[in-house]
């Protein structure tokens, strides 16, 4: 479903990203492994148009979508979410998945129809079914990071997407809200049938939820396997794995 | 589409003042007639760059020249042609909003000081124009003694009229505020990349945001027009917009009755201090120096916040 090519993004004389190579089958759940500024997440904005990349090929069913803006990538069907907390703070937790919910229903531009009669039911069905059905008329700005992190997820989800993709999304989570996420991206995952693309730091979460595993370092991809061939891979468990 | 409106609370209150005001030319003097009629014009203008600055999050720093394309618009129309008159009421907000079109789509490719530097820039070449082609426009004379239809003869006739505009304007941008339309435009100016995430094409909706600003603005110059029967370039100048602009944080910017009640509070501070000196902008620096200081919300954002503490959470978001 995705394959991304031999990639490479530079910033001045810094290279993030030099040769990426990855492929997401569709209805596997992958992800992307490395230490710290290995360029997992300039991978990521390289894929969903928030950066463009200087060579290489991104392919999304077969057509390359390198360097079109991420509205237009959006609308083929990759939503994402955001390692740093990116909602609309200010709004209700009910409009924030709901303003993804009217674009995906092509329905932004609507005047003269009042917003909270227009996809109610969708919007409360994502509300649901990552467990913020409680907080819907709270102040999006006002919840515990955690609730605001899942809030990223449910966001992404109005977009009703084939492919979305999660950047680190337990980042700064309690281990109990952690493990809730992770139950909450395997249920996605089976129940909506979605393909998940995601960069985790913890190796445990890791290794139990995805069905390939791409390892980065310093920018360059070193291998994409099995969990398994990931483990065994002696070259991974030196760079990487601390040998463990 | 109206039933929104009709069961909100404040619907109730807007239609009380809204008779209060209609009685208004039976009970005080024309003079003050004339000052409400102003005030409603204003108004219009300050809601209308409100929609962009407040809700849409934009640097829309030069506002005042739509307002003034808008009435130079008309006053062409019934001064330099032969057409029916009302072929001018609709050239002015047309006119302003096409404007509006071609200055927005240079804008919207910058951000934040570059959009407002730009604005200020393309709008000031207007000014310019204005200013000095006097075979056209009158120069810095302005166009006085514009003729208008025989409904509008006494300056009663055009309260009304002035009025019954500015309450089915203020109809539309409330309906336009709260669909999906100004909804995404208010989750635009709290998180743009967000936006563009969830696949909507932030520039484009922030053009038409500017597009229906601008609208507004032109059917702002045209009350003034009616209201005034001239039109002078200092209403396409930089210190006009400012002053708009400063209508719309004295109110209170993230409310949406805020910049009728700053304009309100402008005007009168100009016709009542201003009667005894000159310098009444004095006045209008220290209430705004203290403003941002003691109420950032502005004076509506303030009011609300106390009623709403007082109801105590009884319903969340008033309609004002």
């Amino acid at each position: 479903m995705l394959r991304v090519e031999g990639v490479v993004k530079s910033f001045d004389d810094f290279t993030a990203v030099d040769g990426a190579y990855l492929t997401v089958e569709r209805g596997e759940t992958v992800a992307v492994i490395g230490p710290n500024g290995a360029g997992k997440t300039t991978l990521f904005n390289l894929i969903t148009g928030h950066l463009k990349q200087d060579s290489g090929k991104i392919l999304f069913k077969g057509e390359a979508i390198g360097g079109l803006p991420p509205y237009h990538i959006c609308r083929k069907g990759i939503a994402r979410s955001f390692q740093i907390v990116n909602i609309f703070p200010r709004l209700t937790v009910f409009e924030n998945v709901q303003v993804a919910v009217h674009c995906q229903q092509r329905r932004s531009s609507t005047l003269f129809r009042p917003a909270h009669t227009i996809a109610v039911k969708e919007t409360r069905d994502i509300l649901e079914s990552v467990g913020l059905s409680g907080q819907t008329r709270n102040v999006a700005g006002s919840l515990s990071h955690g609730d605001q992190k899942v809030l990223e997820i449910a966001i992404a989800l109005g977009n009703e997407p084939e492919l979305l993709i999660l950047d680190e999304p337990t980042a700064g989570m309690s281990p109990e809200e952690t493990w809730t996420t992770i139950e909450l991206v395997k249920r996605l995952a089976l129940m909506r049938g979605l393909t998940i693309l995601f960069c985790e730091h913890d190796m445990e979460i890791v290794f139990s939820i995805a069905q390939s595993i791409m390892v980065m370092h310093q920018g360059r991809t070193l291998v994409q396997g099995t969990p398994e061939e990931i483990r065994n891979n002696s070259f991974v468990r030196e760079a990487y794995l601390g040998g463990a | 589409m109206f039933k929104s409106i009709v069961h909100s609370r404040g619907s109730g209150i807007a239609l009380a003042l809204l008779i209060l005001l209609a009685l208004l030319p039976l009970i005080v003097p024309r003079f003050f007639v004339y000052i409400f009629a102003l005030i409603y014009v204003t108004s219009l203008l300050a809601m209308s760059l409100n929609l962009v600055v407040g809700h849409g999050g934009m640097f829309q720093f030069h506002h005042g020249v739509f307002y003034g394309v808008g009435a130079y618009a008309m006053a062409l129309v019934v001064t330099k042609t032969s057409w029916p008159l009302w072929i001018g009421f609709v050239a002015g907000p047309l006119v302003a909003a096409t404007v509006g079109l071609l200055i927005g789509w240079f804008c919207v490719r910058l951000t934040r000081l570059y959009f407002a530097m730009l604005q200020i820039s393309l709008g000031s070449l207007i000014w310019a124009v204005v200013f000095r082609w006097y075979k056209f426009t009158g120069g810095d004379d302005g166009i006085h003694g514009i003729h208008m239809p025989p409904f509008l003869a006494s300056l009663n006739h055009s309260y009304y009229f002035i009025l019954v505009v500015l309450a089915i304007s203020l109809v539309l941008m409330y309906l336009i505020l709260k669909s999906p339309f100004g909804a995404t435009l208010q989750a635009i100016r709290d998180n743009p990349q967000r936006c563009e995430a969830v696949g909507i094409h932030v520039r484009r909706h922030q053009l038409y945001a500017i597009v229906i600003a601008t609208f507004f603005a032109g059917i702002a110059g045209v009350l003034f027009v009616v209201l005034e029967r001239s039109v002078f370039p200092e209403m396409l100048f930089w210190v006009m917009s400012l002053e708009i602009l400063i209508m719309c944080l004295l109110g209170g910017w993230f409310t949406f009755a805020g910049p009728m009640l700053g304009a309100a509070i402008t005007v009168g501070l100009r016709t009542f201090v201003g009667r005894y000196t000159e310098y009444w902008t004095l006045i209008l620096g220290i209430i705004l120096i203290l403003l941002i200081f003691f109420l950032p919300d502005g004076v509506m954002g303030f009011l609300l916040k106390t009623f709403r503490s007082q109801a105590k959470e009884g319903s969340e978001r008033s309609p004002l």
